[in-house]
């Protein structure tokens, strides 16, 4: 067995409210691909922010090499050997390959200014070890993204990381990028690195990985090689639970179809996207991240563009250019980042609540106090918001009542179609239970919910039918009765089937 | 934060009061009516406009074309009024009010339509509307000889004791405070400044709330052009010079948050107030004229510091409650 280069011992990472990581530990062995498995929200991204200094832990150790370290920020995570191959977020689009390469650790000369000539020259020795043909002055904006990423392991291998964390490096790469990713990962292993490969396709961990770790719910839940597993236990692992909420019981009665979305294509983003909601329906909309569940609802709105597609609403087509058009057809949309999208912060409550129908509610344009106190007492108290009053500022408000704000806001302008984008996500147990009551209740009042939701239990524990979205495709479309984890899970992971033919839309060009 | 920002309107209030009180110290007609009465006349002109600068700084914008909306409608109208003396001078406000917020609107669509940032669409016609101003002129002077009696006694004309400057001011102040607290309107460009996405997600229309601030910022530009012009007697190419930093200061002074959505009417009057005393309680204390922009320059610079401080302390007790 080969030398383990790092451990880390209990780490627990608890935000205000959730607990992201609890007692995990994690060990990485040189020249080892080891793959981090779970699903959306199971601590993955927290254990590598723990792991690059971004986060400082709750609790728990990281040795390295057999030495306690303790990372305060990035900067020590980098020269302790650690680096992390993100996306975007480190790379400086408008500096020089070369610039990008060495920003952090530019090499001097003699006289202590920067020494471009033989940053240059090693750029180009790295660069070429790694594969990528171009010069050392071309700008980042003009890479692609797999030529980002290849810059990324040149700029891991300039600081001579021990350990290198890509984190989603596929995400946006065709088969042919993805190919020539690996063959570096190979390289890299074989001199003696180790890698932590972060992926959401079970093909790829099966292809590169040599082991695998994973997590749920912040935990650990188990280790081992990936010759000893199938796909099918790996799901378990990820999401082999009890359904330890409790969820409110439904006894659905779905009418007549309400809407319907045909043909929603747009390059890059989703292709050739159909389904329809009844009324009274609680309609599940699953897939990983990047599945493109979310452009789709958003090119519904009008917000995103498409190339094609049509909305019929009752049978009748309707073109919805703006969220305005939407809410006066009856569809009410309550995003899934309520602090950047959902609540004006410095508002109060009240005015939060009756913002969407502002105008609506005044006369002549005025301000009716009157008639905006009723709305807001109505419906703010329906959803029993925990405040001092409805003047208060929503900015004072925990994010749970901050979602309660949110739904009495959409709920008030009376939608007959409610889409839920995460509606749950980052709120606590207890404010779960009520949402899902409530949403329940609305359901059974005969209005009709699109739910998005990457909580497999919520999908499972709300939904009349679970849509399931692989890759821009639905991949899938379930009745309650025949959804479970691991039917639903297989379908969002490609392994439906139709691999090969999911897997070509990768080809469609790069997300930027 | 309202009852921050309440706070901070009160204390400006009271700083202004105990300003009022130390300079009459010095000089105890200070405070007489007739002091306080010219005091106000000065001000006037910057509460107004500076309200327009608010409703833009509001969305999280500057408007910096305002001082030359206001040389280019003050120009416009004196040279209507030296050569075609026979319009009635009482016209000339709705007139300038209309020119201003033509100009105005020109920001507007450059910002809805254009989509440039406010400040951009601005620095580039503040330019252009200053360089109108020669054109139209030649770069020769209208001075009051060339006015018409009428159209020199607009601002000065007196009813109840008070000025019909102060009176047009009392007047927009009014306006701006309904209608940012009981229209509407007012409500959407809150929500639009302190939460974009949000509030397009609300139904609130871009273009709208961004024609709307620009095009009355610069109506209240053009009112004022005119007025300035009058009271002063004269237009030339450097009227009003460098006032839209002032408006910008007297905003800041009054408490808006340059982040947007923050901020109110009576906090901007108290700022521009503010402004007005320091201005004039310098020459009265017979501080050197060269030495006035130092002061007022510092005075600009205290209160965007103590306004950081409180914000930041404000932030600091908001985490201080979350973690409970």
């Amino acid at each position: 067995m080969n030398e383990t280069i790092l451990e880390m011992r209990g780490m627990s990472k608890f935000f205000p409210g959730i607990k992201a990581l609890e007692g995990v530990d994690f060990t990485l062995r040189a020249g080892e691909v080891r793959a981090l498995i779970g699903e959306n929200g199971a601590g993955k991204s927290t254990l590598v922010k723990v792991l690059t200094g971004v986060y400082r832990p709750t609790s728990g150790t990281i040795s390295l090499h057999g030495a306690r370290r303790e990372f305060r920020n990035p900067v020590d995570a980098r020269k302790a050997g650690i680096a992390a191959i993100h996306q975007e977020a480190s790379m400086f689009p408008d500096l020089s390959v070369a610039e990008n390469i060495f920003s952090g650790h530019f090499m001097r000369s003699a006289s202590s200014l920067l020494d471009w000539r033989g940053m240059r020259a090693k750029a180009k020795a790295l660069l070429e070890r790694v594969e990528l043909d171009v010069s050392p002055d071309t700008l980042v904006r003009e890479l692609s993204v797999a030529q980002r990423h290849l810059v990324g392991i040149a700029r891991a291998l300039s600081e001579e990381a021990s350990i290198v964390i890509m984190d989603e490096p596929t995400s946006a790469l065709s088969i042919r990028e993805t190919e020539d990713l690996f063959k570096i990962i190979r390289q890299l292993r074989a001199e003696g690195k180790a890698i932590l490969f972060i992926s959401h396709k079970f093909d790829e961990v099966f292809e590169i990985a040599d082991s695998y770790v994973v997590l749920r719910d912040g935990r650990y839940v188990g280790e081992g090689m990936i010759r000893d597993v199938t796909v099918d236990s790996l799901v378990h692992m990820m999401v082999g639970r009890e359904l330890s909420q409790m969820f409110p019981e439904r006894r659905s009665k779905p009418g007549p179809t309400i809407l319907s979305l045909e043909g929603f294509s747009r390059a890059g983003f989703f292709r050739d996207v159909s389904f329809s909601v009844r009324e009274g329906e609680i309609l599940g909309m699953f897939g990983l991240v990047g599945a493109g569940r979310t452009d789709v609802i958003l090119s519904l709105l009008g917000l995103e563009p498409r190339d094609s597609g049509k909305v019929l609403l009752r049978g009748k087509e309707v073109s919805i250019s703006s969220p305005r058009d939407a809410l006066s057809l009856g569809i009410a949309h309550v995003p899934e980042d309520r602090q950047s999208q959902g609540v004006v912060l410095d508002m109060s409550i009240g005015d939060n609540i009756t913002l969407p129908q502002v105008a609506a509610l005044a006369r002549l344009s005025f301000l009716d106090a009157s008639a905006e106190r009723e709305v807001v007492r109505s419906f703010g108290s329906r959803m029993e918001i925990r405040a001092s009053g409805w003047a208060e500022n929503v900015k004072n408000l925990s994010g749970g009542n901050q979602q309660k704000v949110v739904l009495a806001k959409w709920l008030a302008t009376k939608p007959a179609i409610l889409i839920l984008d995460e509606p749950t996500k980052g709120i606590d147990v207890g404010t779960k239970v009520s949402v899902h009551t409530f949403m329940a209740d609305l359901a059974a009042q005969g209005l009709s919910i699109i739910m998005i939701s990457s909580e497999l239990p919520e999908i499972l524990g709300m939904s009349d039918r679970v849509l399931v979205m692989h890759e821009g495709r639905v991949a899938a479309v379930l009745d309650r009765a025949e959804a479970d984890e691991s039917r639903i899970m297989r379908a969002a992971t490609g392994y439906a089937g139709e691999k090969a033919q999911a897997k070509t839309f990768d080809q469609g060009g790069t997300r930027l | 934060m309202k009852s921050i920002l309440k706070r901070r309107e009160t204390t400006l209030f009271i700083l202004l009061v105990a300003l009022v009180l130390l300079v009459s110290l010095r000089s105890s007609s200070f405070i007489g009516p007739a002091s306080l009465n010219s005091i106000l006349n000065d001000t006037c002109a910057l509460l107004v406009v500076s309200l327009g600068q608010f409703l833009v700084i509001l969305i999280g914008g500057i408007d910096l074309s305002v001082a030359s909306n206001m040389a280019f409608t003050g120009m416009v109208t004196a040279l209507l009024n030296k050569y075609y003396p026979g319009i009635p001078a009482w016209l000339f406000l709705p007139i300038g009010a209309a020119i201003g917020a033509g100009l105005g609107s020109i920001n507007g669509a450059l910002v809805a339509f254009g989509a440039l940032p406010p400040m951009i669409a601005t620095i580039a016609t503040m330019s252009i509307y200053r360089g109108f101003v020669y054109v139209f002129s030649k770069g020769a002077w209208v001075v009051s000889r060339d006015m018409t009696p009428g159209f020199l006694s607009i601002p000065g004309s007196v009813f109840l004791g008070l000025t019909s400057f102060v009176w047009i001011t009392i007047g927009v102040i009014l306006i701006a405070w309904i209608f940012m607290r009981y229209t509407s309107s007012g409500r959407e460009v809150y929500a639009f400044g302190g939460n974009r996405t949000a509030a397009l997600f609300a139904g609130v229309r871009e273009r709208k709330v961004e024609m709307l601030v620009m095009t009355v910022s610069g109506m209240l530009a053009g009112l004022i052009g005119v007025l300035w012009v009058a009271r002063y007697g004269n237009a030339h190419s450097e009227t009003a010079a460098d006032f839209h930093m002032q408006t910008v200061a007297a905003c800041v002074l009054g408490g808006v948050s340059f982040v947007g959505g923050a901020g109110t009417v009576v906090g901007v009057v108290i700022g521009a107030l503010f402004f007005g005393v320091v201005n004039n309680a310098l020459t009265v204390v017979h501080i050197s004229p060269f030495f006035q922009m130092v002061i007022q320059g510092v005075v600009i610079l205290v209160a965007i510091v103590s306004n950081t401080l409180i914000d930041r302390q404000a932030q600091m007790r908001l985490i201080a409650r979350r973690k409970i």
